[in-house]
């Protein structure tokens, strides 16, 4: 089996055995949820059009905090000095770390959402089966990015509020593609699928472009 | 190279003086907004500016990472500082231009939002530089450097699509313009590429001196023994 | 108008505060290189 599957079937099971990580992220994400939705108590027209900004803040806000320790127990256990000697090449780890937070994050965001569902009374008046889409390209989007910036802030002072430094300003067409796309399914009024094209061509640059530099990155000590 | 320099900023600083001339005097007062639209020749010019540090800071980048010159880091740096100081200038003219014409002091207008993400982009940049404690900073940067350059044509057409969705006042003044308009952009164009040149070499200037002071520094606490800098 | 004049002075007050900073921080340096001879 490839590197990057055995990487990431690692990394899922030792966070599978180490709970405490999962539990407390997944009590933030309930918690975030709550406090929007205090925040923003609107009515069911309304809530449509700011649903859909409303939920990615607060997939986003969760997404950093997963992300935040991507790297921790590979610095904890000073396993990433073996990564670099050894002659694998560095994409794999970077694509293992990547998809163990993607699919982290997604599951963040699949508990996430029925609460939202709940809290705003949401019904799609546009193609809902376009939203899985938007959430699997988003949420990549997001992830990508944040594991290659969590590894270049891994030497940094600040490092929990250098990641998040990094990664808002270069995820901001990717926010906006996101957010569009969902509102516009919601409220029914627009296309989304200039803004699905859009994600989708941010993903391609922004994988490719981290796969060929992780290397840079794993190497700087 | 040293008496050079005061000889040109004396140019500069005559140059910047007619332009400024040009641009509350010369120009034709334009039809519906008068007086105000004169911000256009400060408004612009730092823009393009602005935008061609970035890019030099971006070729730079590459250079540095094919490279590995530490003159192209230095470039990089300075490029980026100079471009964002420029882009604030942008950011802070575009409103107090907006708000007399529109009522309003922000709109989410193609170029303004674009240079605030372009901002957000290269303030980061400057924070890494800052804020690292590795050894490999100027590699670290480069990549960052790349990919925000990366994400510039995904900025813009996102917020291209945003602005036919949701349309938004336009803030440049879009349409042809007059020509004796543009010859005064012109000059405040040239104006102010001189000024970002000169500022841009005296930056230059300082983060040589500076690497140069921690290098003997350094040298100094391994051998124990004083030395001294050109 | 204000607003004209005001666009005009923070683009200056900008580019002032900046080559402030980098002349403030040529005369550290220049003190510095002076102890760092001296010592010699």
């Amino acid at each position: 089996m490839s590197l990057t599957g055995v990487t990431l079937i690692k990394d899922l099971r030792l966070e599978w055995r180490s709970k405490d990580a999962i539990n407390s992220m997944l009590f933030f994400a309930l918690l975030v949820v709550v406090i929007f939705s205090f925040s923003f108590d609107p009515t069911a027209e309304e809530s449509r059009q700011i649903a859909g900004g409303l939920i990615w803040v607060a997939f986003l806000f969760a997404a950093v905090v997963a992300l935040n320790q991507t790297w921790a127990r590979e610095i904890r256990n000073q396993v990433l000095d073996a990564y670099r000697v050894s002659p694998a090449p560095a994409n794999s780890l970077f694509l293992a770390k990547a998809s163990g937070n993607f699919i982290f994050v997604l599951v963040l965001e699949a508990l996430m959402t029925p609460l939202f569902v709940v809290f705003y009374n949401l019904r799609a008046l546009g193609p809902a089966w376009q939203l899985p889409i938007v959430a699997l390209l988003g949420t990549w989007a997001l992830v990508v990015n944040g594991t290659f910036f969590a590894a270049m802030s891994l030497r940094t002072r600040s490092r929990e509020i250098m990641l998040p430094l990094l990664l808002f300003p270069i995820s901001l067409p990717a926010v906006l593609a996101m957010v569009e796309a969902t509102t516009s399914i919601l409220t029914g009024e627009y296309s989304a699928k200039f803004w699905i094209v859009l994600l989708a061509a941010y993903d391609l640059v922004f994988t490719t472009g981290c796969l060929l530099l992780f290397d840079i990155v794993l190497n700087a000590e | 190279m040293k008496r050079v320099f005061p000889i040109l900023g004396l140019l500069t600083a005559g140059l910047l003086s007619y332009a400024l001339y040009l641009a509350l005097v010369v120009a034709p007062t334009e039809q519906t907004m008068g007086d105000v639209q004169r911000i256009f020749y400060y408004h612009v010019p730092s823009a393009w500016t602005a935008f061609l540090l970035f890019f030099v800071n971006f070729i730079a980048s590459v250079i540095y990472l094919l490279r590995r010159s530490p003159k192209a880091d230095i470039i990089a740096l300075v490029a980026a500082e100079v471009g964002v100081v420029f882009c604030t200038v942008v950011l802070v003219t575009g409103p107090i231009w907006a708000r007399p014409v529109w009522g309003i002091w922000w709109t989410w207008d193609l170029r303004l939002t674009l240079t605030l993400v372009l901002w957000l982009i290269y303030v980061s940049y400057l924070i890494l530089r800052r804020f690292s404690t590795s050894g490999q900073t100027p590699q670290l940067a480069a990549v960052l450097a790349i990919l925000g350059a990366l994400d510039v044509p995904l900025v813009y057409f996102s917020i291209w699509f945003f602005r036919t969705q949701h349309p938004q006042p336009v803030i440049g003044g879009g349409g042809s313009i007059d020509p004796r308009m543009m010859h005064v952009l012109l000059i405040n164009w040239a104006a102010f590429s001189c000024f970002a040149f000169l500022v841009f070499w005296s930056r230059y200037r300082l983060e040589v001196l500076k690497r140069e002071l921690e290098d003997t520094q350094a040298l100094e606490d391994l051998l124990e023994s004083p030395r001294s800098v050109r | 108008m204000t607003y004209l004049y005001a666009a005009y002075a923070a683009t200056w007050i900008i580019h002032i505060v900046y080559v402030g900073i980098l002349v403030g921080q040529y005369s550290k340096l220049r003190d510095e290189i002076k102890n760092l001879n001296e010592r010699k």
